[in-house]
């Protein structure tokens, strides 16, 4: 009879606790299926992720490794924020962004596991929708000419905003000629 | 008699050929303070209340008021000054015996509107009658009876009766536009009426947003949008929440949607090039129909759907080519200027309108289809881009910075009138105008 009542009260606190377990697996069991059947915009994604570093150590050794890692950031950077331009209503690659570009190439070629992704932009002037296409086919060009260079076309994604993300928004000669540009960023 | 028959038959004329005034000078630019076509002098006076409550008072110098707005935004009327009226339908008569129409033909009104409004317990009625002032004769007597927060409704009810009466064919007070608005900064998809009213957020994808296009039943709008990160077209149900993401790798640009049809003509560069393909209303190509390496873009219908207008640089700047989409032949359109963008084809197809560019200023344009006829219709007034018809073909709506900030205008098919639609935050852009929708 003890025993019994020993039973029934161990079932009593852990029935509730299984059940618990259960529903909670039973929950899991459900979502996991749900996330990979949602339409996976994951690979067109391009916004800027923070780029992958390898982690710093706790306490920083001195040695040389730290300034050339910080030489190698200081290119990344330069890769990063120098833009190849154009001229109106043109994606025809200028002797001066040929130059630009052999420049990223190397880059690329140092640097193999990096892939990158190139923005083309326009100025104001024109419709939107035209210089759409146009961005198009700057950051394109752009592309071409590293391939032709011998980056593998897999790493370079290519991305228009046509005249929608000016770095300058004055309307006026120089502004224009800073927005028409090819712009790379490293995912 | 004569004279009203002149006065309908003028309207018809013009509403079938807008530019028929200038057919003899076909390089003339259009001065936009030159109307081009005769208004009719149109009498709106405030319509009786019947039984003169405060409400009915209210809803008919509301509705008289908006119905005298709505007319003149035809750009087919004069509407005249209620000051110089010599009579008074509200305490007098709103019904042929009681009108003396010489006290309006008088004061040079050819047509007469009266109306009378009765207000009972939410339920609003309205007696509106459209009169030849020279012949006494009733054109239009209609009677609506709703709530009272339809009285929009029933004005451009009768409107687009009236409009079909003079006109021959229905009004456009149905329809509706859609456009780009920055909203913090980001763009997105809003659709308001034809007259700039209810302006309605589509999209809140906090990104880019670009090129709404209609469906010709209106139930559908395709849009570029950033959403995901790239420009991807969405095509969306504005009633249901379905639709289709086209999501080719890079630029998926400026959808049209096939007159009459669910399918609809975008550029896509995922070929490394721009070319104009079409495809089903769920995204799926099914064919190429353009084919030129080089920037192929902004198609637009012919309205009976066999060609295509679009902007291509084959010729080393962006000019506007017609496609023949059973033959496979294209023609270059346009020739003047090395900077013509954005066509839009006439609901009547005799016409196509585009942005074109001088010296870095940008206008609206029109050419026929045969490519004569070239006319600028904006000029001194900002930067202007993007025509869209109305549906009759009567008026155009476009962007302009005239007033500084990119802002949505209309003007008629000869460039007059041109007045700003709507007021909103931040800057619009984009307009395009629907077929013809909804219960008008």
């Amino acid at each position: 009879m003890k025993k019994k009542l020993w039973i029934a009260a161990a079932l009593l606190l852990i029935l509730p606790g299984m059940l618990l377990t259960v529903s909670c697996q039973s929950r899991t069991q459900v979502q996991q299926p749900t996330e990979p059947a949602e339409p996976g915009p994951t690979t067109d994604v391009t916004t800027p992720t923070t780029p992958e570093e390898p982690m710093e150590p706790s306490e920083p050794m001195i040695d040389t490794e730290d300034i050339n890692e910080r030489e190698r950031m200081a290119m990344r950077n330069r890769f990063m924020n120098e833009d190849v331009y154009f001229e109106f209503d043109s994606s025809s690659l200028m002797p001066a962004a040929q130059r630009m570009l052999r420049m990223k190439a190397d880059w690329l070629a140092n640097n193999p596991d990096d892939t990158v992704i190139i923005e083309g932009h326009c100025d104001e002037r024109g419709t939107n929708e035209y210089n759409l296409a146009l961005g198009d086919r700057r950051a394109e060009s752009c592309k071409a000419f590293l391939v032709n260079l011998g980056i593998a076309s897999s790493r370079i994604t290519t991305i228009s905003y046509g005249e929608e993300r000016p770095v300058d928004r004055d309307s006026n000669e120089e502004a224009w000629a800073k927005n028409r540009r090819a712009h790379f960023v490293i995912e | 008699m004569p004279l009203k028959l002149f006065l309908i038959s003028s309207l018809v004329i013009c509403v079938l050929s807008p530019f028929s005034a200038f057919g003899q000078k076909p390089d003339a630019y259009i001065n936009i303070n030159e109307p081009s076509l005769r208004k009719i002098p149109l009498a709106t006076p405030y319509f009786k209340a019947i039984t003169g409550d405060a409400t009915e008072n209210r809803l008919s110098t509301e509705s008289s008021d908006f119905m005298a707005k709505t007319l003149s935004f035809t750009g087919y009327f004069k509407i005249i000054n209620r000051e110089a009226f010599l009579e008074n339908p509200r305490s007098k008569g709103i019904i042929a015996p009681n009108i003396n129409f010489r006290n309006w033909t008088t004061i040079g009104a050819e047509l007469l509107i009266t109306g009378g409004v009765y207000y009972n317990a939410g339920v609003v009625e309205m007696e509106l009658r459209l009169f030849d002032t020279f012949t006494g004769k009733l054109l239009i007597g209609k009677r609506y009876k709703s709530h009272a927060d339809d009285q929009r409704r029933m004005i451009l009810k009768f409107c687009n009766e009236v409009i079909l009466k003079l006109t021959g064919q229905p009004g456009i007070f149905g329809s509706r536009i859609a456009f780009v608005s920055t909203v913090s900064g980001k763009k997105e998809i809003f659709v308001c009426e034809f007259d700039g009213h209810a302006p309605r957020q589509i999209t809140r994808d906090k990104n880019i947003a670009l090129s709404p296009a209609w469906s010709s039943d209106g139930r559908w709008l395709a849009y570029t949008s950033y959403a995901r990160g790239k420009p991807d077209i969405y095509i969306k149900n504005l009633k249901q929440r379905r639709g289709a993401v086209i999501s080719k790798r890079g630029t998926n640009a400026t959808p049209a949607w096939m007159p009459g049809r669910f399918e609809l003509a975008a550029s896509l560069t995922f070929s490394g090039d721009p070319e104009i393909y079409l495809l089903t209303g769920n995204g799926k190509i099914i064919k190429k129909l353009t084919n030129k390496w080089g920037i192929d873009i902004s198609p637009s219908w012919s309205p009976d759907g066999k060609k295509i207008a679009f902007v291509s640089n084959r010729s080393g700047s962006p000019q506007i080519y017609i496609k023949d989409i059973a033959t496979g032949r294209t023609e270059r359109l346009t020739y003047e200027g090395r900077y013509n963008t954005t066509p839009s084809w006439s609901p009547r197809g005799d016409y196509i309108a585009y942005t074109g560019s001088q010296n870095g200023v940008f206008d609206i344009y029109v050419i026929g289809v045969d490519g004569s006829l070239a006319l600028q219709l904006t000029q001194d007034a900002g930067q202007n881009e993007a025509p869209t018809w109305s549906p009759d073909g009567s008026l155009i709506a476009f962007s302009s910075t005239r007033e500084g900030p990119s802002r949505i205008y209309v003007m008629t098919a000869s460039g007059t009138d041109q007045r700003r639609l709507l007021t909103l935050p931040g800057e619009q852009t984009n307009p395009k105008w629907s077929q013809r929708i909804g219960s008008n």
